[in-house]
């Protein structure tokens, strides 16, 4: 009697320590899995793809402090140190707590020449490599954060008003912004000056949306993986001969389509049910 | 006058190392940058949280050099030191369960009749196992989306936001839940730390001659598990779970209990 006691209390006790075990661990990563879902965010210069980053970042924050006492982040009027661009995620912001971002209309990255905040990185989540240029040196210009995207209806350069503001604010100028000119047709003597971002060179910096004159930014950073489509591997470009090394030593295929045998008249004006 | 002296040397060393963190960011001081996920001491030694890189390991991610060499460096430091003599010495939200318990002393919420006891102080170990799971099977490190330690240490250095909630509610929850409800059972932060510490030198040793069985020493240690040779033998404290706070040195009045470096020779 004694001892099967001690063994149905044995296998309770087993069943739920398991039981008790699963549950945490489904809400654990129910919880963890929600947090990690926050697409629209922009990380430091050379952070690596965003899935990888959130596993990479080790929540240190010490891009972030580098950020804030770069020796640039000084006011020249009071001559104090002003707010760094990169913040650590709080509860709260939605966002995977304790990982670096900025936000371009608060302050935007000033796409420092030293880059402070990448070296720091001790876990590997900003990678340096990424920011190399030919001669192997720190370039800031190569990095990636986002791309800017116009939206022309609120944009008031699109409606024939002069504005250049995100053109002149724009640390690449006349590259990674240039204006294209057009007739502007309802007045017929002037000329439209449109903004237009040249994806290979935008870094993402946001000094663009943070320049931008409208009551909400008419131009405006998205992460790269948002603002960007992608047209697949089966398009290749005939005429661009980089692009057609591509399918250098692709087999041709052939394919024969059997010809129909129907009459055009067993399916054409064929009365179609909706 | 009663004696404090370890309490005040923990909280001057608690909020000594909070604030360079702080300063790091606040002054640029660069003395400790950083927080426990990782950081520099003088910008060269790294340190970096065991239990953290394990977290991120365990998601398949090859961490930097630093990180592995700093948590190296901190899991043998605490091994000598005392494993958990980072919760009583070092992490901030020692001072929130402190504070709770204290009140709960002065309201007398200790007694038997409103002690909840439906949590067992070996859940910490399989929350600290499912935590290394739960990070390799999401991909993320799942005890770092929810830590209060530092959610409560970058709050210090980068502004609270909404964080502050999770203190208060481990605060909340040590004061009318369960007593040393987060430090003693639930955080896997402290398990790991008590693993690390099962060997450490740096131990409180009892001497059973000068014991008057006051159990004044009891009632303090939060962790009174690992006090069972109060007033029976002359051994040091080897139980991992021991913070090395140093409470029961403190409230003795009896010299029975005193640091010592703990000895491995069999007698």
């Amino acid at each position: 009697m004694k001892h099967s006691d001690s063994r149905r209390n044995f296998m309770a006790t087993t069943a739920q320590s398991v039981g008790l075990t699963a549950l945490g661990g489904m809400l654990w990563s129910g919880y963890t899995d929600s947090v990690k879902a926050s697409p629209l965010v922009l990380r430091p210069p050379g952070a690596i793809q965003e899935a990888d980053f959130l596993t990479a970042c080790i929540k240190c924050g010490l891009c972030a402090e580098a950020c804030q006492n770069r020796d640039t982040n000084i006011d020249k009027e009071t001559g104090e140190a002003r707010e760094g661009t990169l913040k650590m995620a709080k509860g709260g912001d939605s966002l995977l707590i304790g990982t670096p971002y900025f936000v371009p209309t608060e302050v935007p990255c000033y796409m420092c020449e030293d880059i402070p905040c990448v070296p720091v990185c001790p876990s590997g989540a900003l990678d340096m490599k990424t920011l190399l240029n030919e001669k192997k040196e720190l370039d800031i210009n190569k990095s990636t954060m986002g791309l800017a995207v116009v939206h022309k209806e609120s944009c008031i350069a699109f409606w024939g008003i002069q504005c250049d503001a995100c053109y002149r604010a724009c640390p690449l100028l006349d590259v990674a912004i240039t204006l294209e000119y057009q007739k502007n047709d309802r007045t017929g003597k002037h000329a439209f000056l449109l903004p237009v971002v040249q994806d290979t060179a935008c870094t993402g910096c946001g000094l663009c949306e943070q320049a931008c004159v409208t009551e909400k930014p008419a131009i405006f950073v998205l992460p790269n993986n948002i603002a960007k489509g992608k047209a697949g591997n089966h398009y290749v470009k005939g005429w661009d001969s980089k692009d057609q090394e591509r399918v250098q030593s692709a087999k041709g295929l052939e394919t024969t389509t059997e010809l129909s045998k129907k009459d055009p008249n067993d399916y054409l004006n064929m009365e179609v049910d909706y | 006058m009663k004696n404090i002296k370890y309490l005040l040397l923990r909280r001057a060393t608690q909020i000594g190392i909070l604030f360079l963190y702080f300063a790091a960011n606040a002054y640029g001081w660069n003395i400790l940058s950083g927080t426990f996920g990782t950081s520099f001491l003088f910008e060269t030694i790294p340190l970096a949280d065991p239990y953290t890189t394990i977290q991120v390991l365990a998601t398949g991610f090859i961490l930097g050099t630093d990180v592995l060499i700093g948590a190296l460096i901190i899991t043998f430091f605490y091994f000598v030191v005392g494993g958990r003599a980072f919760c009583s010495w070092v992490c901030p939200i020692n001072m929130v369960t402190d504070l709770a318990n204290w009140i709960r002393r002065k309201l007398n919420l200790d007694r038997e009749e409103v002690n909840y006891r439906f949590l067992k102080r070996r859940a910490r170990y399989w929350i600290m196992i499912l935590g290394i799971m739960v990070s390799a099977f999401i991909g993320v490190a799942a005890f770092e989306v929810l830590s209060p330690i530092t959610i409560m240490q970058r709050g210090i250095i980068f502004g609270f936001g909404m964080g502050g909630a999770v203190v208060l509610a481990i605060f909340l929850f040590d004061l009318f839940g369960v007593k040393n409800g987060w430090c003693g059972h639930l955080c896997p932060l402290g398990a790991a730390y008590s693993i690390i510490g099962t060997k450490s030198l740096i131990r409180v040793k009892h001497n059973h001659e000068n014991c008057t069985n006051c159990m004044d020493c009891k009632i303090i240690c939060p962790e009174n598990q690992v006090l069972p040779m109060i007033n029976k033998e002359s051994i040091s404290v080897t139980n991992g779970e021991c913070t090395n706070c140093g409470r029961c040195v403190d409230v003795c009045n009896d010299d029975a209990l005193e640091f010592s470096i703990r000895s491995f020779i069999k007698k």
